[in-house]
């Protein structure tokens, strides 16, 4: 396979649970090497669609090809070249760390002595060495997502898929699991994660797809989506309890290139916020604060759906 | 291709159990002594009672010899029971472990056949065991009984394809009372106790048809050495039930976990 050659292509995939449409209908290519991103809030579909590329869930409809191979017809082959982190752990709490990755590696009918020699790299890899021969349920809900990681990583897959990742990680927790799906992506391995952080999704992703209600709402570089939904800086203003913030809202309209009334502040989309901060000034607003930070993906979900995607 | 397949998976499945009940030898060791019990306290106890009773060929045995082999029987039951019901759905339901192996390349029926052959060789250790104390306290007056052991095997492969199927079935805990109650039924009413002709005629068609009596009366024939061409119609009945239930336990544990 040549080395930009798509890795999954979906067209029109729709999966439905009874009379609820999960996913409705989306298209996607993920090529070879990159890091593709799915944000979207609670129920926006991440999980069903990546269900569905893991070849654990059957679309209702569309067309869905993984390595070249039709999802529906050649679940087992692909899944033997597929890497997944589900959103839940579903570690094996009877087997220890190291058995969880050895006996892992069996389903995918790896030989005992390579999976040895795997279990014990993948563990340094997530620097879970010192943990190998305690059970799964005493180890911290950080260290059970990178054994989850670790063990997606056995079978040296060419895709791995990642179902919000660090979802529930302290800081420096999802700082290490960044870093080690950075190495993965330098070894050449395809990324494919979900999640609802917007700043994940700008450091990690190279392309991603904003997702809202089943659909597919924006897509591009975290960089494209900025240029072209947002400004370079928001400037926050906060007032006190009750204030009339749709009234505040008005005056200031001419001042941005958009304003968004939060339940409790105002965004004004500029690009560049020192300059605004004295014409605020001049029209006799009091906020209580006043914060200028640089435009996100949050103000891209924003400004696409009219929703804040944590609230 | 698939052939190949189902056996990297259920191999795996296998040898995922092995690792985790290697450490547990006593709890493994414990599911061999409740049949045992069941021999000295029904067998001995009843059988001063009883005395002796009639074969359906007109010999006459002592009680012991006719319920030894229903007591192997019951306890291939029992212990596939065990594993695949309650073992079972707790990895189904609580443990999330096959949705974790479905991400792999193992398939349902890889899952299915994993858990059934462990079960197996777990009961067929046991069937072992307890066939080896019958024959040392003189209970298998026959040498057809070396055959009771794959006998054993068939009878524990087909109730643990059978439970595994109701385990698809199960909603809730609650729902353990109906296993609980259906085995214990089969337990007393399988021709267990008395011979068959003991029951009236509509009794009988209803004994005929649980699996447990197919399993006993093959048993029962192998060990007392009333062995005929009639003993593979058990086979075939136990075969046929645990083909079956195979199928819908696969086809049930895929849509279930691969919705
Ligand atoms: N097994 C199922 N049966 C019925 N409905 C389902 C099932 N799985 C998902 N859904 C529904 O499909 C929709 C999308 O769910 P999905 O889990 O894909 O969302 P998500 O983007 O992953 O959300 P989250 O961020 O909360 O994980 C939701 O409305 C959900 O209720
Ligand atoms: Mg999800």
């Amino acid at each position: 396979m040549s080395p930009d050659a798509t890795m999954i292509i979906a067209r029109g995939l729709t999966k439905r649970f009874e009379d609820r449409v999960a996913v409705a209908g989306i298209d996607i290519d993920v090529r070879a090497g990159e890091i593709f991103g799915f944000l979207g809030p609670n129920g926006a579909g991440k999980s069903s669609t990546m269900r569905m590329i893991g070849c654990v869930s059957p679309p209702s409809g569309g067309t869905l090809r993984i390595l070249g191979m039709d999802a529906h017809r050649e679940g087992p082959a692909i899944r033997a070249r597929l890497g997944v982190v589900p959103q839940e752990d579903q570690l094996d709490w009877e087997l220890t760390v190291r058995e969880n990755l050895l006996v892992y590696a069996r389903y995918f009918g790896i030989s005992r002595s390579v999976a040895r020699r795997r279990a014990d790299e993948l563990l340094e890899f997530v620097q879970l060495a010192d943990r190998a021969n305690e059970k799964v349920d005493a180890l911290s809900g950080g260290m059970r997502r990178r054994l989850t990681i670790a063990r997606a990583l056995v079978n040296e897959p060419r895709i791995v898929l990642l179902d919000e990742p660090t979802t529930g990680l302290d800081p420096q927790a999802r700082h290490l699991v960044w870093e080690r799906l950075f190495r993965l992506k330098q070894r050449g391995v395809t990324l494919v994660l979900t999640t609802h952080y917007m700043d994940e999704a700008e450091q990690l992703c190279d392309r991603l797809v904003v997702m809202d209600g089943g659909s597919i709402v924006a897509e591009g570089s975290p960089r494209e989506l900025l240029e072209r939904y947002c400004t370079r800086e928001v400037v926050e203003l906060r007032f006190g309890l009750d204030a009339p913030l749709a009234e505040l809202a008005d005056k200031v309209t001419d001042l941005a290139e958009r304003v968004e009334v939060l339940p409790d502040r105002l965004l004004l989309y500029v690009p560049d916020g020192d300059t605004t901060l004295p014409a605020l000034h001049d029209r006799n607003l009091t906020p209580t604060s006043v914060l200028v930070r640089r435009g996100t993906l949050e103000d891209v979900f924003l400004h696409l759906t009219g929703r804040t995607l944590v609230d | 291709m698939w052939v190949s397949r189902i056996a990297t998976g259920s191999g795996a499945v296998l040898e995922r159990n092995y690792m985790v009940h290697r450490r547990g030898l006593i709890a493994f060791l414990s599911g061999f002594c409740e049949p045992v019990f069941f021999l000295f306290s029904l067998g001995m106890g009843m059988g001063a009672l009883v005395g002796h009773i009639t074969l359906p060929d007109g010999r006459v045995v002592e009680y012991a010899v006719f319920v030894a082999p229903a007591m192997l029987a019951v306890s291939a039951m029992n212990g596939a029971v065990a594993e695949c019901v309650f073992n079972v759905y707790s990895k189904l339901k609580y443990m999330k472990l096959y949705d974790a192996v479905l991400n792999t390349p193992v398939t349902p029926m890889g899952i299915v056949l994993g858990e059934i052959a462990w079960a197996l060789l777990r009961g067929g250790i046991y069937g072992a065991a307890f066939l080896a104390l019958m024959a040392l306290m003189g209970l298998t007056p026959s040498a057809w009984a070396f055959l009771a052991l794959p006998g054993v095997v068939l009878i524990g492969w087909t109730f643990a394809a059978l439970s595994m199927a109701g385990t698809t079935f199960i909603r809730s805990w609650q729902d353990y009372d109906v296993v609980a109650t259906l085995s214990f039924l089969m337990f007393m009413f399988s021709a267990t106790f008395t011979p068959l002709e003991t029951y009236p005629e509509w009794v009988q068609l209803l004994i005929q048809a649980t699996p447990l009596y197919h399993g006993v009366t093959l048993l029962r024939g192998l060990t007392t050495g009333a062995v005929s061409f009639g003993l593979l119609i058990h086979v075939a009945y136990l075969i046929a039930v645990a083909v079956v239930s195979l199928i819908v336990t696969a086809y049930r544990m895929g849509r279930a976990l691969q919705r």
